[in-house]
């Protein structure tokens, strides 16, 4: 269905990244948020507190981010788009509740702009070293979709993208900024609501006395319904049935949790989105995310400049992790370069689906600045002998 | 032919029986007390949902036919406030147990009184941890032998109507498990106010609390309740602490009105932004 004109700023821009996430919010229907100020995220929701009480909405500040990041999920089941914005110490704490909107099958976005850790570490500067704690940071097996923006006008493309997915799948979708595209000031287009793309609720049609609130029909997403409709529903973090009922046997949390994994991973290539240049010729392949993608940029420009058939695979969706991508370019190319605002998290997805038919280079980086592109040029070189 | 259904099971999952509450608990009598001032107070049970953290209490988001929300640790309270924001119209209670609601969710009770969100709290303190087996909690009276405090515990307890009192809460009432009329009473005049609510039951734990502290079973219970229990209407909170022996204040201690959090909000964005705030809509996003 197309936006809900009401909450879309058509027009040119000059807004930041944080800015831009909290429009993109706003043109995908997002109507409540909840927040705990913390540095670089807080301007999304800022911004947020501003706006949506024009467009029709709720903002809480809540007292801790354990809060906000359940009482978003109270207000999805109350029928709204909803979602929370933090920072690493703060994405920490969230943890729990990223396993229990994924065990619900809650529909959610978590925007994390990434700063330098670990602990408080970092907090005016950027890094990109919560991805691996974005996939695996709650506890037991479970999936989750995250993105990573490299600019503020894909803050606002994908943040959209980020509630679209969110619904589609219900699933919590991570969105994985970084201080520098969070403060980084841009300009933003934001188009007509009805050249925006929205997808409504998976709300079930059956009756009430037909329901079953985990039944699935085919495509492994159930329907859900809400709070108020009359399906008196159960809905808990339990391993559940589909009566929603408890039901701690092997049998079902195998059934549960297969599920819950492979309603992503059976759709990973679809879910796959990245910007590719020069494979067709490329001996080395500059693997890049977020901020990074931008620096690595000029280091493969540089490259290029010397001869070197070096092509480019950035990664707009980081999880489920591309592999099938991957593993098709290891068997054509010499090396992967991968450079990244932290001691090496994505390469190692890397080098697991290159399986050892492509050599794989990090290029890490601590964080709180971003690479030299000459650091990372460096190593394309090396790997290119 | 008479009618043999309990009143009660209508709003009960029949399908969900037998629950795992052990003999003597006094979470079972917690729900009937709660179902039957939803008969007496004709709430509309389309419109009502009920939210419980972990623990004993937690599972009663299990067993009630109503849209239920048996959600993590100590955070009902939060998950009740974006329930109720994004739908008004819900009536929303929160249904946990002392440890859930005063340790691990004690920020959360505090802040959702400060703001008075229009939730009703039925908290079910039988003075300990139950679920995990019986360890201290926070409201665990002094002396007492819990798994975690084999030789007493000695840190004083939370008085819980004082601390909600302190906090904001518009409606503060303590009953026990033996005061099935009153408690239901207090339920019904709970869902008339509007605003953040509190309700106290001491229940026993007899398999835990009561076993290790050599105070006899479920029965013994009920007469402790009926001996020691003083109704006292309109007592300060500060007097309503508990002892392991002692007497148990209970009554109605805090009835007040103040405007609720949705309230406040809506005058203030109304008063700031005039023709420029759009009320909230239906959220529902179909």
């Amino acid at each position: 269905m197309k936006a809900d004109p009401r909450g879309v700023l058509t027009g040119v821009h000059f807004i930041d990244g944080d800015h831009a996430c909290c429009e993109g919010a706003l043109a995908a229907g997002a109507r409540f948020a909840a927040g705990y100020p913390i540095t670089p995220s807080t301007e999304v929701v800022e911004r947020f507190a501003s706006r949506v009480p024009t467009v029709g909405g709720t903002f809480i500040q809540m007292e801790d981010e354990l809060a906000a990041s359940i009482t978003l999920q109270g207000a999805v089941w109350g029928g709204a788009k909803a979602f929370t914005v933090t920072s690493g110490p703060g994405f920490s704490l969230m943890m729990e509740h990223i396993g229990y909107a994924a065990m619900t099958e809650t529909p959610c976005v978590f925007v994390d702009v990434q700063r330098g850790g670990p602990s408080t570490g970092l907090p005016t500067l950027p890094a990109q070293a919560d991805m691996m704690q974005a996939r695996w940071g709650s506890h037991g097996d479970y999936e989750i979709i995250a993105l990573c923006p490299n600019s503020p006008q894909e803050c606002f493309d994908l943040t959209i993208k980020a509630f679209n997915l969110a619904e589609e799948f219900r699933v919590p979708v991570m969105f994985m900024m970084d201080e520098v595209v969070g403060h980084m000031t841009e300009k933003v287009v934001i188009p007509p609501a009805d050249q925006i793309e929205v997808t409504p609720r998976r709300h079930t049609r059956k009756s009430v006395d037909n329901y079953l609130p985990y039944e699935t029909n085919g495509d492994m997403v159930p329907d859900m319904a809400h709070a108020g409709e009359g399906y008196k529903f159960h809905v808990t973090g339990l391993t559940h049935d589909e009566h929603g009922y408890p039901n701690m046997t092997p049998p079902v949390q195998d059934k549960l949790v297969r599920r819950l994994q492979n309603k992503i991973r059976a759709a990973a290539d679809r879910i796959a989105m990245f910007e590719e240049q020069n494979l067709g010729d490329a001996e080395v392949v500059v693997v890049s995310y977020g901020i990074t993608s931008r620096v690595a940029q000029r280091a493969i420009d540089l490259a290029r400049q010397k001869g070197l058939k070096v092509g480019k695979l950035r990664l707009i969706t980081a999880w489920p992790f591309p592999e099938n991508k991957i593993r098709e370019l290891s068997l054509k190319v010499k090396a992967f370069v991968v450079p990244e605002l932290n001691l090496g998290q994505m390469v190692h997805e890397v080098e697991r689906a290159a399986a050892g038919k492509a050599k794989t280079f990090a290029v890490s980086h601590a964080g709180g600045s971003v690479h030299h592109p000459e650091d990372i040029l460096k190593v394309i070189v090396e790997a290119s002998r | 032919m008479s009618d043999l259904t309990n009143p009660v099971e209508p709003f009960l999952r029949s399908d969900r029986m037998p629950h795992i509450w052990c003999p003597g608990c006094g979470i079972g009598t917690t729900v009937n007390c709660f179902a039957r001032a939803l008969i007496e107070s004709k709430i509309d049970l389309e419109h009502l949902a009920l939210v419980s953290g972990i623990g004993c209490t937690g599972r009663v988001a299990g067993y009630v036919k109503l849209d239920s929300f048996h959600t993590t640790h100590g955070r009902a309270i939060p998950f009740a406030t974006g329930l109720k924001l994004a739908n008004p119209k819900l009536n929303v209670v929160v249904y946990s147990g002392d440890g859930d609601l005063s340790a691990i969710g004690g920020n959360h009770l505090i802040h959702a009184a400060r703001r008075n969100i229009d939730l009703k709290v039925i908290c079910v303190n039988n003075l300990i941890y139950a679920m995990t087996g019986g360890q201290t909690a926070p409201t665990t009276p002094g002396h007492a032998i819990t798994s975690t405090s084999p030789y007493g515990t000695c840190e004083p307890a939370f008085n819980l109507p004082h601390l909600v009192e302190a906090a904001g809460a518009v409606y503060v009432a303590r009953w026990t498990t033996f005061h099935v009329r009153q408690l239901a009473r207090s339920i019904a005049e709970a869902f008339q106010k509007k605003g953040f609510s509190f309700i106290e039951v001491i229940s026993p734990c007899p398999t835990l609390y009561q076993r290790r502290n050599k105070l006899g079973d479920g029965l013994d219970t009920m007469k402790y309740y009926k001996e020691k229990s003083k109704v006292r209407h309109g007592a300060p909170t500060s007097e309503a602490g508990l002892t392991m022996t002692g007497e148990i204040v209970v009554g109605k201690f805090v009835d007040r009105d103040r405007p609720d959090y949705q309230t406040l909000v809506r005058a203030q964005l109304a008063e700031s932004l005039g023709d420029r705030f759009v009320e909230q809509a239906e959220m529902v996003c179909s």
